[in-house]
Order: C-alpha cells, then sequence, then structure tokens
C-alpha cells in the first residue's frame, strides 16, 4: 500500500515535467529562441491591446484630420510629436494604424491556420487510418492541389470574388474571404504531415489494443492516435502561420484582401507605396518593417522547433 | 514506360478538364454578354430572343460543350476592353512574363547549387552560417516588400536602374520580343528578376543543404571516401547527383508557384506581362480575359508538372515506371 503512494507521489508535476524536458533545455540555452519568442509575445501583446495602446483610433473618421496627412515621423524634420511615427496618406496616426493592422494580420493569420489544420487533420487521419481507396483519393486530391500554388488560387479566388460582388460588398466580406481562402488552399500540408505519421503509428500495440478492447475508429483516432502526431503539427503550425500572414500581406498588396479603411499590414504598405516616389517613405518602410520582424521570429520559432522535436516531415 | 506515360497524361487531362469546368462556370457566372454586346437600350422582349438566338438559355452543360469544342480550337472569346480575341491579348504579353521568370529561375540556379553545396561540405563555417542567416531572413521577406526595397535604393536613392515597365525591347519571333538583347532591356530585366528570384532562392539553399547533409551521411559516400577518391569527385560527381533528385521535384512545382508570384513583381514594376493584365482585366471585369488567363496559367501548371513527373521517373532508376508503388 505504502508503496502504491510512493509511486503516485514521486509523479512529477506538469511543471516539473517541462523542466526536465528536452524542449526545456534547449530553449533555456538558446538565445535566438528566446529572443524571437519575446519579440512574438510583445507583437501579440500589441495586437490584443491594441484599442488601449493606440493614442488615436484608426476606424473613426471623427478622429482623422486630414490636413495632417504624410506627416514624417517626429524625428524628422517636420514632424509632430503627437504622432511619433508620422501620419500616412489619409492623416491616420501611423502607430495606431500599424498597431491595428498588426491586430488584423495575426487575426487572419491564426484563424486561417486554425481552419487548414482543422480540415486537414481530419482529412489525414482518415486517410492514414483507413487506408485503401480513400486514401489513394485523398492523396491524389491533396497532389493536384499543392501543384497549384496557394498564391494562384488564392488571387484567382479571391478575384473573381471581387468582380462577382463588387468591391463594396467585397471589402465588408474581406476579412472573412481571407480566412477563408487561405484556409482551405493549404490543407493537403497538414493532411500529408498528418497521414505520414499515422501510417507509422497505426502499426504499433496500442492501436491494436485499442481496436481489440472495440473502441469505435473515430475515437481511437482522435483520442489515441491524434496526440502522438502533435510534435509535427506544433512544427508546421508556426511555419504555416508565418505564410499565412505572407500570404495576406501579398493579397492585400494586390488590392484583394483588407481595404483601405480598415488596413492590414499588406494594404497599408500598399497605399503607401503609391507615395513612396514623392519622398513619403515611412508609411511603406515602418509597416514593412513591422511585416518584416513579425514574419521572421515566427519563422526562427518554426525552425527551432523542429530543431529540437525533429519529427518526420513530408518532404517537397 | 509507356504505361506511366499514359497514365501521367490522362492525369493532367483529367485536371485540364476540371480547370475548363471552372473556367467556364465564372464566364457562366461572372458579367452578362448580352448586355456588353447591345448595352441598355434593347427591350426585354428582344432581349429574351438574343438569348434564346444566343444559346444562353441551353442547359449547363450544352453551353459547357459549346465552349470546349471552341476552346480546343483555340478561341476563347473576346475580350470586351481590347476588343480582340483574348488568347491573342494574353499570348501577346506571354513573353514578358516567360522572360522574367527565365532570368529568375537562371539566378535561383546559379546561386543556389553553389552556395547550398557549400553551406552542406562546410556547415560550420562562417559564410555558411551568413548564407543560412540570409535565407531565413529571405524566407521571411514578402516578394513585393523586397521588389519595393530594390526600387526605393537603386531607382529613387542611388538612381541607378529603372523602377517600371521592360524598356527597349528586340523583336525575335512573331509577337516574341525580346529584352535580353538590348542594355535597356537588360536593366530593366535586373531587379524584377532579382525579385522574383528572392522567393525561391532561400527554399532552394535550405532545401539543397539539407538533402547534401542527408546523402554525405550514406554509405556510398563513406565508400567513395575509403576508397581514397579526390573530395571534389565525391561532393560534385558522386554527392550531388543524388541531391538534385528531389530538387528536381520540388523545382517543377516552383515554377508554377513563380508565374503566380509574377502577378506581385509586376504589379510593382509595372512589368506588361500577363500577371499585371490579369488584375487589369479583374478590375475592368474583362471575364473572357480571365478565363483566358486562368487556362493559360493552367496548361502551363500541368505541362511543368506532367514533364517533372516525365523527368523525375527517368533521371531516377528507382521509381516503377509501371506506376505501381
Amino acid at each position: 500500500m505504502t508503496e502504491q503512494v510512493d509511486i503516485l507521489e514521486a509523479r512529477p508535476s506538469a511543471w516539473q515535467r517541462l523542466r526536465d524536458s528536452h524542449l526545456w533545455h534547449s530553449f533555456v540555452t538558446d538565445r535566438v529562441a528566446q529572443l524571437s519568442l519575446l519579440v512574438f509575445v510583445a507583437f501579440a501583446l500589441m495586437a490584443l491591446l491594441a484599442p488601449l495602446l493606440a493614442p488615436f483610433n484608426p476606424y473613426d473618421p471623427a478622429q482623422i484630420d486630414i490636413l495632417n496627412s504624410e506627416l514624417p515621423p517626429s524625428w524628422e524634420e517636420g514632424g509632430d510629436p503627437a504622432f511619433w511615427l508620422g501620419t500616412d496618406a489619409q492623416g491616420r496616426d501611423l502607430w495606431s494604424t500599424i498597431l491595428y493592422g498588426t491586430r488584423i494580420s495575426l487575426t487572419i493569420g491564426l484563424c486561417a491556420v486554425a481552419l487548414q489544420a482543422a480540415l486537414g487533420i481530419v482529412i489525414g487521419l482518415l486517410a492514414g487510418y483507413f487506408g485503401g481507396r480513400i486514401d489513394s483519393l485523398l492523396m491524389r486530391f491533396a497532389d493536384v492541389q499543392l501543384s497549384f500554388s496557394t498564391m494562384m488560387v488564392a488571387i484567382v479566388v479571391l478575384a473573381v470574388f471581387q468582380a462577382t460582388f463588387g468591391t463594396e460588398l467585397y471589402q465588408r466580406l474581406a476579412m472573412l474571404m481571407l480566412i477563408l481562402v487561405i484556409g482551405i488552399a493549404e490543407w493537403p500540408q497538414y493532411a500529408r504531415t498528418i497521414r505520414a505519421s499515422v501510417l507509422a503509428e497505426k502499426r504499433k500495440e496500442y492501436v491494436d489494443a485499442a481496436r481489440v478492447i472495440g473502441l469505435r475508429p473515430a475515437r481511437i483516432m482522435f483520442r489515441h492516435i491524434l496526440p502522438n502526431t502533435l510534435s509535427p503539427i506544433l512544427v508546421i503550425s508556426t511555419v504555416q502561420v508565418a505564410n499565412a500572414i505572407i500570404s495576406e500581406a501579398s493579397l492585400s498588396f494586390l488590392g484583394l484582401g483588407m481595404p483601405v479603411s480598415q488596413p492590414s499590414l499588406g494594404s497599408l504598405i500598399s497605399s503607401g507605396f503609391e507615395y513612396i516616389f514623392s519622398g513619403a517613405w515611412w508609411i511603406t518602410v515602418i509597416p514593412g518593417g513591422v511585416l518584416i520582424a513579425l514574419v521572421l521570429v515566427m519563422n526562427l520559432l518554426g525552425d527551432w522547433l523542429r530543431d529540437v522535436l525533429n519529427p518526420k516531415l513530408y518532404k517537397g | 514506360m509507356i504505361a506511366f506515360l499514359i497514365k501521367r497524361l490522362v492525369q493532367a487531362i483529367i485536371v485540364m478538364f476540371i480547370i475548363s469546368l471552372v473556367s467556364f462556370s465564372i464566364q457562366d457566372n461572372l458579367g452578362d454578354p448580352l448586355r456588353e454586346l447591345v448595352g441598355q437600350s434593347v427591350s426585354e422582349e428582344e432581349r429574351q430572343v438574343l438569348r434564346e438566338k444566343m444559346g444562353l438559355n441551353d442547359p449547363f452543360l450544352v453551353q459547357y460543350g459549346r465552349f470546349a469544342v471552341k476552346a480546343l480550337h483555340g478561341d476563347l472569346g473576346t475580350s470586351y476592353f481590347f476588343k480582340e480575341p483574348a488568347l491573342q491579348v494574353i499570348l501577346h504579353k506571354l513573353p514578358a512574363t516567360i522572360e522574367l521568370v527565365f532570368g529568375a529561375t537562371l539566378i535561383i540556379v546559379l546561386l543556389s547549387v553553389p552556395l547550398g553545396v557549400y553551406s552542406a561540405i562546410k556547415p560550420n563555417s562562417l559564410f555558411s552560417r551568413a548564407v543560412m542567416g540570409f535565407s531565413i531572413v529571405g524566407i521571411s521577406v514578402p516578394v513585393f516588400l523586397t521588389a519595393i526595397g530594390l526600387i526605393y535604393f537603386f531607382s529613387i536613392y542611388l538612381g541607378w536602374m529603372p523602377s517600371f515597365g521592360r524598356g527597349e525591347t528586340e523583336p525575335v519571333l512573331g509577337p516574341w520580343e525580346t529584352g535580353f538583347l538590348t542594355v535597356d532591356g537588360l536593366q530593366h530585366l535586373i531587379l524584377p528578376c532579382i525579385s522574383l528570384a528572392s522567393i525561391m532562392l532561400p527554399l532552394f539553399i535550405r532545401l539543397i543543404r539539407a538533402e547534401m547533409m542527408e546523402v554525405l551521411q550514406s554509405e556510398y559516400v563513406k565508400f567513395a571516401w575509403a576508397k581514397g577518391l579526390a573530395p571534389r569527385r565525391i561532393y560534385f560527381l558522386h554527392a550531388l547527383k543524388n541531391t538534385m533528385l528531389p530538387v528536381i521535384t520540388v523545382g517543377g512545382v516552383q515554377i508554377g508557384t513563380m508565374v503566380a508570384y509574377t502577378i506581385l513583381t509586376e504589379t510593382v514594376f509595372q512589368w506588361p506581362g500577363m500577371g499585371f493584365l490579369f488584375l487589369e482585366a479583374v478590375n475592368r471585369v474583362d471575364t473572357p480575359l480571365i478565363v483566358a488567363y486562368l487556362i493559360v496559367v493552367g496548361a502551363i501548371f500541368v505541362v511543368t508538372n506532367t514533364l517533372v513527373d516525365l523527368i523525375y521517373g527517368l533521371v531516377n532508376p528507382t521509381v516503377k515506371l509501371t506506376g505501381k508503388k
């Protein structure tokens, strides 16, 4: 009896297990990973607290004065200390607009990847677990979809929707459309990786055991196999969010994404690009820098996770 | 071999069929051909008669059949804006886009192979670290920002390079005019090609490095070392051969991806190619042109993917050409 209690007590807490893990150890020793996480958390806080941090509300026309347009940052000649990063062509405070833009970019990136993951996980589990015809049909479908680049599919779909709906209605739906298009276009990335992991896991004895005690396939797939494929999911998710943010920015830059009245980082850069030749570099360069920094830290974190967790990712 | 070929061709045809179906349903739902033809002033009854005569009231499949037969004869309708056959308008702009992709591919191939191989052979050297650092930054910069950065620095700040258009071009063959033969044309090509290459170059460096490092661990390379072969022979003859196999597959897919990114590059540089034309067509709701672009680009994707599969089948002896895995 006492022995059992000992065993129970000896089981370390979740925190203790994290402290002892390989992941924690490599994080503590890796400066780049620490810095990246710090910057990413800073961005996430900026996005989350944008309404509190921003001195102005860029969506409120009453706070925008066109007379303030194209003011340079406060350290440049002619800058106004009220707008420390300057203003854009419509007279909006650039710092506030960037805060709200980061919020939109991150929201779209995270929601789109959540959609990709949901689709990809279900399809990958089905293909890997059942095999046979379902598998070859789904994977052929994934092959064909992957052979058309996401950008191409997204541009075409959004362009056609814009032409059908008309610009006004489209601008109101832009955020939803971006999430749907980026979300649906990239599911094969997840599906292929999950399928490969499922094929490896399926042969293991715990799956046989679960089947022998008569569990339903859905339960085996989601409660038994899925938790064992988490490390590849974690690794691709980081990189996929970075990619989704880039895709969103590119689509917005082409005028197929967020409208200028409610700009993401991409549409802000796009609106600034018209003024770069007249010397107003800050409207393009500052949001551009924010976008690059945001994507870069996520890619660095993704690289670090991949090196540490070292999952078998689908190549190509 | 023939079975493999046929299987690939059948797949390509199915994909083209789906693309044409999608294109046709876009044409069917987007805009009204009758209004483009006769304007607003015609009465409702006359409209109905015209609709009947033009076959716009026929079932979807009948209309699709007509569209497909015409498309196979190269007739994809007339552009509303240019008043010329849509296919001709697209093909007229095709050389500009192809030259852009070609220039970018050249940069990628010339740089990624040596850099990737070097950073695999000497993974700890300072230069390799710099290359890997550059590649992760490169992946994180969207292509339109690279383009804007290049324009800002080289065109506005230094004033060395032109910032838009193709410059002087020389006629070569039919509608094909090249910018590769004039100094002015080459100057106009440099910045757009670098921007377009910037998105793929880091991916290829990382891919080649990873594959090469894996190959260098394999038994046959160890055996080659034991045999006392010269390092150069081992790296560039024995190891590189097997490194390039996966690179070919990824490369083929990426050529298609580059066509998508030309839309971005062409927009920034106002390059008179297909991508720029497509965005203009979207803004003007020029349906026949949109459809023609979809079909031409779809065909480019399908042809490159099929070719890559075939080349891969020829180069890699372990692929069973009968198609059974």
